[in-house]
């Protein structure tokens, strides 16, 4: 069954339409690449699912769930984590708040169990920070979790994005560009840190990303947008031979 | 107690030490909502007001203990925060900062306007039932429960909308609610230091409200440094103490007030203590003492 689908989604800006009648299915427990050239509409996507933009037209269906209406941090509750583009930490907050403000959708403690310090909310923070802790040592931060975010490498942060939206349990998790400004070594770390949260943490993947390498060796199933229309889909190998792709975004071989 | 600190304490001190534990409650207040959640408040006068006024009339006319009236002011002000944070808090920023300018100015107007609360007179003859014991007390409660909120889930929260509305709320965290929640609990602690004000002062008149007192109490949260509570403290003392120790300048007193307020903030723009944290001052220190070992060696 489908995890994530997403029936003809059409979002038009003004005059503008970024998507047009957009088909995709998410099996579970894929790793999902969606490619194509800038402003072909697959951040826009990302902002439809998490709930940012509500479409013009069209359904996003989550495990059965009509997810279009609903508030950003009610697709986050359902179990929906995400990065940013153009990351979007807390900057001010030490690496580890990072993470435990990313356990906000799957925690309880009210405004006053939380001021007088009752033991359920004791409790949870504790596990809110055993938690963190442990993400962190998964993507490798587990030594600074005490510096301000914004003092982190690039490549730390967008793995400090990474586990954030891990805190959330999600059993989707978006990648938005997660590859972007790193070298060829942090790529490769990449990639396994991917495959190790997908096959560790039993989860879906989709991400975003211009690295063709990346998106190849990694994805499982890849649909590619241009001008907001899906163009093709499928396995690595069937998008990488499809005479539209390699016109409008791979490119010929010289 | 009180006749005790009353013996050996200096009654100009002892008003000043008054004042400054009252700012300490209204600047939390403030710290909540434009320190630690980042909305803009430029009103916080106002809701001090409410407190002020409702607590004094329940006092003088209705004769309800003390205690009642204070909890009354406080309650009434944290409703008026969240009625009026329902529709404003959707707004950003400077909008943010007008609408409750325009909301402070409203209730100074409806004041001045009020019969049971003098119009522009003001009341007299409210009790003095404020005493140093009761405010430095209920200071320390507060800063107990401020820190316990900021270092939890939901001050986490608050903390997380300041730094970056859109990914806080893709961690699952209902901006709007907490808002207003932020707001609601900044305008109780407004109402509980306007009521304690008003039985401190015996007077209270619309004019005390006026939008400088808001200013005033932004200026104690963005010197000592947005969010922090330490700040927020040193802030609020150090304005309270200023204009007393410029009164040797006299008549040129504002003057060396603002320009004071100018020198710090471009000295240090995140305000007193607002990026200052126990781990980065022991990590130098550690750093220092390395550097020390290696010259030795």
């Amino acid at each position: 069954m489908a995890v994530l689908q997403l029936e003809e989604i059409t979002m038009e800006f003004g005059g503008l339409r970024a998507l047009d009648l957009v088909d995709i299915k998410v099996e579970e427990q894929q790793i999902y690449g969606i490619i194509g050239p800038n402003g072909a509409g697959k951040t826009t996507l990302f902002n439809i699912i998490t709930g940012i933009y509500l479409p013009t037209g069209g359904k996003v269906i989550f495990k059965d769930c009509l997810l279009n209406k609903m508030h950003p941090w009610d697709v986050a509750r359902q179990g929906i984590g995400r990065t940013f583009q153009n990351i979007r930490l807390f900057n001010k907050l030490s690496v580890l708040d990072n993470v435990r403000v990313g356990s906000h959708g799957v925690s309880k403690s009210g405004f006053f169990g939380s001021m007088l310090g009752l033991p359920s909310s004791r409790r949870e923070e504790k596990m809110i920070v055993e938690k963190a802790e442990h993400l962190l040592e998964l993507v490798g931060l587990g030594e600074k979790k005490l510096e301000y975010a914004d003092n982190l490498a690039y490549g730390e942060q967008r793995r400090l994005e990474i586990a954030r939206a891990m805190a959330l349990n999600p059993s989707l998790l978006l990648l938005d560009e997660p590859a972007a400004g790193m070298n060829s070594t942090e790529k490769v770390e990449l990639m396994d840190l991917i495959w190790k949260i997908r096959n560790e943490m039993q989860l879906t993947i989709i991400l975003v990303e211009h690295d063709m390498n990346l998106v190849m060796n990694i994805c499982e199933q890849i649909a590619v947008l241009d001008y907001g229309r899906k163009i093709a889909d499928g396995p690595p190998e069937v998008v990488k031979n499809d005479e539209r792709v390699i016109q409008s975004y791979l490119g010929a071989e010289a | 107690m009180d006749a005790l600190i009353s013996q050996y304490i200096d009654p100009y001190y002892l008003r000043i030490l008054m004042l400054i534990g009252i700012n300490i409650i209204l600047a939390l207040g403030l710290n909540l909502i434009t320190g630690v959640t980042g909305q803009l408040s430029m009103g916080h006068a106002g809701f001090m007001s409410i407190g002020a006024y409702t607590s004094a009339i329940l006092s003088m006319q209705m004769g309800s203990p003390f205690f009642l009236s204070l909890l009354a002011g406080a309650m009434v002000a944290a409703f008026f925060g969240f009625l009026i944070g329902i529709p404003t808090l959707r707004l950003e920023g400077d909008y943010l900062a007008m609408v409750t300018i325009g909301f402070a100015e409203i209730i100074r107007v409806f004041f001045l306007n009020f019969e049971p609360g003098g119009k522009a007179v003001g009341l007299s003859g409210i009790p003095q039932n404020t005493t140093f014991v009761l405010v430095w007390t209920l200071v320390i409660i507060i800063i107990i429960l401020n820190a316990k909120l900021l270092s939890s889930r939901i001050g986490r929260a608050f903390y997380a909308i300041r730094e970056n509305e859109i990914a806080a709320e893709a961690s699952g965290i209902n901006s709007t609610r907490l808002k207003v929640l932020a707001f609601t609990a900044g305008s109780f602690l407004a109402g509980l230091g306007g009521g304690l004000y008003a039985h401190y002062m015996y007077f209270i008149r619309p004019q005390d409200f006026a939008f400088m007192k808001s200013i005033e109490l932004l200026n104690m949260v963005v010197l000592g440094g947005m969010g922090s509570i330490p700040g927020t403290i040193l802030g609020s003392v150090i304005l309270t103490l200023l204009p007393e120790m410029l009164r040797i300048v006299a008549e040129y007193r504002l003057l060396f007030y603002g320009a004071l307020l100018v020198i710090l903030m471009i000295f240090r723009p995140n305000g007193l203590l607002g990026d200052v944290r126990v781990y980065d001052i022991k990590k130098k220190l550690q750093g220092k003492k390395v550097g020390l070992w290696q010259s030795s060696n």
